[in-house]
């Protein structure tokens, strides 16, 4: 039996294949894109190339999108905010809150012991410490946003930087580096500067630990040692942080398998492979 | 003939106003501000002096505004722009008791006392949204030129709601209504409705009295002043000078600056620009 999550974010699109014993069998990720219905079948179908499997070899598939656009892929769709609950304590049991910054917006989530949702509150108004936002300061600086996070931690002074909205940010860095500061040591203060904002929203849903850290951001070396600085705790950081919901997605996928329930594609939507021409 | 000048150092564009002693412009000019703020204010002064062909020592008085006002190396005096756009906003149109700058970071609204001076204001500091920098992140995602923003809206048949107020997130925004296959005109028209709203939200938390008179560089769209007119209600005043407003109220704050210590010292001629010069702050 296999299950697939698809986690169609506001810049990328994750999936994640299980197979009955829930272990991950491929990952997948594509740029979002304009057409987020396409995005999903594509990184849908990257995740079975990966695996090596055909759309009808899934026996359950669960999507989750993101907020006013959710995407109504796959054969039932759980929100974002579940299906992060479900994956961070699927790979981190004693998770309690849950910080997830995508490309477009922030999430702080408070979880049960069953990963069961308790509270959590967003920011979706404002690009302040997002991946937008750090992917704006990687153009002003002239770097690749991979590259952000590993700059940032050779800073030893870092600068203070007293805006958070991104467009200010751009021009308080031309400031910076017109006045010949170290690009390091901007981004260390960048990276500072948006770790308290996220702090503000973990605190409104209570800071207990373990904290997990979520989405395409907590790739990013610099937000991770910030937070855990200001916050004066370790973080839970997977290096499959960007596809936590996909995998919660699939957990939820693997639950309606598990009670027998099959999905549209497997239940012959999907072209059949012959008796002799299927299967690898 | 005596010379006095204003200058306007703000985030996007640097501009600078030449007024004779009797309080007449005799020369306007701008330019981009880039990174380097002492430069660009250097040469909008350079061509302000090169339009009457004089030199800068030949100033009486040059007083500094905008947010870069603090980096005019050549200023005499830094005046607020709050106070600058209230009293270029006056000569421009004298029965203003509101204005507001819409800048290309920071938009304010003013309410003016009777006198003249800045009673009440309020103004957009944390976020650009409600800012020019807002309309240019539109119109480089739907890559049309920042000049054409507003009468392009003008044309829409259909306005699409925008319901980002942040500037970075409603290009994503604007990208997927260019993906639904929704005109240009109808995606501007919709941006400039947004940002209208905000600008409105900060004139009516000012307790706005008319006359209203827009300054600052966005208020040569011709789209968001018809934006702001239908949400306000109200007529709004608009000069080709507007743009220069915060400059024009600087160059008159130094002329009346200088007209008192003239006066101060019997009408002699106060002090040169070399002779004044401050040290860099």
């Amino acid at each position: 039996m296999l299950v697939a999550g698809v986690d169609v974010g506001s810049t990328a699109t994750k999936a994640a294949l299980l197979d009955e014993n829930k272990r991950v069998l491929a990952l997948a990720l594509v740029d979002t894109g304009a057409n987020v219905v396409r995005a999903a079948e594509r990184a849908f179908r990257a995740a079975l190339a990966e695996a090596r499997v055909e759309e009808w070899d899934v026996t359950y598939t669960v999507g989750t999108g993101y907020g006013r656009y959710r995407v109504p892929f796959g054969d039932a769709q759980v929100t974002e905010i579940g299906c992060h609950a479900k994956g961070a304590s699927f790979l981190f049991p004693a998770t309690r809150t849950i910080l997830d910054m995508g490309g477009q917006d922030t999430k702080a989530i408070r979880i049960g012991d069953g990963a069961d949702v308790q509270d959590f509150c967003m920011n979706d108004k404002c690009a302040a410490g997002t991946g937008r936002f750090l992917e704006a300061a990687a153009e002003v600086l002239g770097l690749k946003l991979e590259e952000l996070g590993e700059v940032a931690t050779q800073s030893k002074k870092p600068m203070k930087i007293t805006n958070v909205c991104t467009v200010f940010v751009e021009q308080e860095i031309v400031m910076h580096l017109a006045r010949g500061c170290p690009v390091e040591d901007i981004l260390a203060g960048l990276h500072w500067t948006i770790a308290g904002r996220s702090i503000g929203l973990l605190r409104r849903v209570g800071l207990e630990p373990e904290i997990t850290f979520t989405g395409g951001v907590a790739r990013n070396a610099g937000v991770v040692r910030a937070l855990e600085e200001r916050l004066a705790t370790k973080l839970n950081v997977a290096p499959q942080s960007q596809h936590i919901g996909a995998i919660g997605a699939a957990l939820f996928a693997w639950e309606r398998a598990a009670h027998g329930e099959v999905g549209k594609r497997a239940n012959g939507a999907g072209p059949r492979p012959e008796a002799a021409g299927g299967g690898n | 003939m005596g010379y006095l000048a204003g200058i306007d150092v703000g985030s996007r564009m640097t501009r600078g106003v030449l007024v004779d002693e009797h309080g007449r412009v005799q020369a306007k000019t701008g330019r981009e501000t880039g990174a380097r703020l002492e430069v660009a204010a250097q040469a909008v002064l350079d061509e302000l002096c090169a339009t009457q062909r004089i030199k800068p020592e030949e100033i009486l008085y040059v007083a500094s505004t905008g947010y870069g006002r603090y980096r005019v190396l050549f200023r005499q005096i830094q005046i607020t722009e709050m106070t600058c756009h209230g009293v270029g906003a006056r000569w421009l149109f004298p029965g203003t008791r509101t204005v507001l700058d819409i800048g290309a970071m920071n938009s304010r609204a003013l309410r003016l006392a009777d006198s003249g001076r800045v009673a009440a204001f309020r103004m957009n500091d944390r976020c650009a949204s409600g800012a020019g920098r807002f309309l240019e992140r539109v119109a480089k995602a739907l890559e049309v030129k920042l000049e054409e923003v507003g009468e392009l809206a003008l044309r829409a048949q259909d306005p699409q709601p925008i319901s980002s107020i942040c500037a970075v997130l409603a290009e994503s925004e604007v990208i997927n209504h260019v993906t639904a296959g929704a005109s240009v005109e109808d995606i501007l028209s919709g941006a400039h409705f947004s940002i209208a709203e905000r600008l409105v939200a900060l004139v009516r938390q000012v307790g706005a009295q008319p006359e209203i008179t827009l300054t600052g560089g966005v208020s040569k769209n011709a789209g968001l002043v018809r934006a702001l007119e239908e949400r306000l209600g109200a007529k709004l005043n608009v000069s080709p000078h507007s743009e220069y407003a915060g400059a024009l109220g600087a160059a008159l704050l130094a002329r009346a600056r200088w007209q008192r210590l003239a006066d101060a010292v019997g009408g002699a001629r106060v002090q040169s620009c070399e002779a004044a010069r401050e040290e860099p702050a």
